[in-house]
């Protein structure tokens, strides 16, 4: 069996077109679970899954330890032998955890997956963007984590039958406790599903500053404004939601404009998959130009102004 | 209250370069440090045991030379240092399993620090797979932690969330990066540090039978970047002019 779960939903449906391809070949069938979002498990059925188990529990709060049991009972149960699961932040300490509880081994952020002489192979960027790791799993169960976008869900098709399993799961409770869950500040921005990102670096000398670049985001239509590591994290000029990197979010639009950012090898990690990459630097020694499809050398207080307004008219 | 602090020596993943030919990493003669942010997970260690007194062991699994990385540990403020040199082929489950056994051998601890993951890899898999085995419960992405007699409370940083968690000990956190800032040790605390131990423990001695590696690296690949790279750099209006004429022809202004 192969068996898919994400607590995102838009996940666990790319998820499902992968499982539904390694199933296949494997003549395996595929399983979905659903826990404690009923409503999401039907979706999972015409979404590729052969079976939809939705775990009945008293739990509504995401712990590690409780969900880890939920999943290690099922795929005990079904005897289930690839887990492929969302790779979010809750979705990676709960495959990790699970592995530790199998002893399977774990696979954490799969850019790609597939099968190689029946054996199961999975892909992953390491040393901060540079490379990529190829490997293979030894024994079952096996646990791969993969990112929302990495695959397409699989079209809808109301056709497709499967199974709806209702499940009681009883879990002893974490000794752990959630005592306050609250919004970080956010300026609710998805970068992750922009078609166009302008971002800035430390080439800013102050937050004010800022409206260059989006101001350029507007006439580009794009209105999605992102950010390397330190305006995020050091600075906090912008919220986490616009940075982009190895350890913000990893972004695909068709244009990025990256301006003032020197070009980490960290940042390009988050934004190497866009279409078209536009460097604005003074240096034109940044490492920014060599993972640039187009630079400009010059300052940027000059270059976004007159970029925007270029932008404007050739749009019309 | 006693304190584990698991860290990892990583090659310095800002000095690698890339074979001009093959695109591979070179990695052989590379630098080798400890993860930078196993250093903030030693620093909030240090802090506790500042406030709350105890002791804290540094916990290593990895080469022989990575004891001259620990001694930077102890300067900073760990009292002592273990070291586990893993079989030939180990991956996050073998490693999992040594730290596992040099902990149950440890015994007395309150609280287990790792960072989010590692710099070089970057899978943050072990914090998570090591509370597993030893049946203690996690916080993971910790951007604040407090101690108190009888429970931890901890902010978990799960990007648009803060979710505060409370736990008893004994307790596995991972922390992030942001959490703190790991102090650099001065020379006295380094010549001090001279005098502190790092015990070295067989592999063999910690984990039950043989330890098998559940994943085998096939490759590491270079990474494909082929990108245009064509640069203005002469008049900005110009510039300017010839940029936005290329992105109307490849149909990103629409």
């Amino acid at each position: 069996m192969v068996l898919v779960y994400s607590d995102d939903h838009k996940i666990a449906l790319e998820l499902l077109h992968k499982g539904n391809d390694l199933a296949k070949e494997q003549h395996k069938k595929l399983i979905a679970v659903s826990i404690g979002q009923e409503g999401n498990a039907k979706d999972y059925l015409v979404h590729g899954a052969d079976q939809a188990i939705i775990v009945e529990t008293p739990i509504h709060q995401f712990k590690a330890e409780e969900y880890t049991t939920i999943l290690e009972k099922i795929i005990k149960e079904t005897n289930s032998e690839t887990i492929l699961i969302g790779s979010n932040k809750n979705g990676k300490e709960l495959a990790s955890r699970l592995a530790g509880a199998l002893d399977a081994g774990c696979i954490i952020d799969a850019t790609n997956v597939y099968l190689k002489d029946k054996h199961l192979v999975a892909e992953r960027v390491v040393y901060s963007g540079n490379a990529i790791a190829v490997e293979q799993f030894t024994s079952h169960p096996q646990i791969v984590t993969i990112p929302s976008k990495v695959f397409e869900p699989l079209p809808k098709n109301e056709q497709h039958k499967g199974e709806l399993i209702k499940k009681k799961i009883d879990v002893d409770a974490s000794p752990s406790k959630i005592v306050k869950v609250h919004e970080m500040k956010s300026e609710g921005v998805n970068v992750e599903d922009a078609t166009i990102i302008v971002s800035c670096g430390r080439g800013f000398k102050k937050k004010e500053d800022i409206h260059l670049v989006s101001e350029l985001a507007d006439v580009l239509k794009g209105r999605t404004v992102g950010c390397s590591r330190p305006i995020a994290a050091d600075l906090k000029w912008l919220s986490e939601d616009h940075w982009i990197g190895l350890s913000g979010h990893k972004v695909k639009p068709k244009l990025y404009v990256a301006c003032g950012i020197s070009g980490q090898i960290q940042h390009i990690a988050g934004m190497r998959d866009s279409g078209v990459i536009v460097a604005i630097n003074k240096d034109p020694e940044a490492l920014i130009f060599k993972s640039a499809d187009y630079g400009i050398v010059g300052d940027l207080y000059q270059v976004l102004p007159k970029l925007t307004t270029a932008i404007k008219e050739k749009m019309g | 209250m006693n304190i584990i602090v698991c860290a990892k020596q990583v090659v310095d993943v800002g000095e690698i370069k890339i074979d001009p030919s093959s695109k591979k990493p070179i990695l052989a003669g590379i630098p080798q440090k400890i993860s930078d942010i196993d250093k903030n997970a030693l620093e909030e260690a240090i802090r506790l045991k500042e406030k709350h007194g105890g002791k804290i062991t540094v916990l290593t699994v990895g080469p022989a030379d990575a004891k001259e990385r620990m001694k930077e540990l102890l300067a900073m403020g760990a009292d002592e240092g273990v070291l586990v040199q893993p079989p030939a082929h180990a991956d996050y489950h073998v490693t999992a399993h040594l730290l596992a056994g040099a902990i149950k051998k440890i015994s007395a601890y309150d609280i287990i620090f790792c960072g989010e993951a590692s710099i070089d890899l970057f899978s943050g898999q072990l914090g998570p797979r090591l509370a597993s085995l030893l049946h203690i419960p996690q916080i993971t992405y910790a951007q604040q932690v407090n101690a108190e007699p009888g429970k931890i409370i901890s902010e978990k940083n799960l990007g648009d969330k803060a979710i505060t968690i409370e736990s008893p000990y004994p307790v596995l956190v991972t922390v992030t990066k942001e959490i703190n800032q790991p102090r650099l040790p001065s020379l006295m605390a380094i010549l001090a540090s001279s005098s502190k131990p790092i015990h070295e423990w067989a592999a063999s001695d910690l984990a039950p039978g043989h330890l098998e590696p559940k994943i085998k690296t096939l490759d590491i690949k270079g990474v494909p970047m082929q990108r245009k790279n064509i640069i203005f750099q002469d008049d900005l209006d110009q510039s300017v002019g010839k940029l936005v004429d290329e992105l109307a022809k490849v149909g990103v202004l629409r």
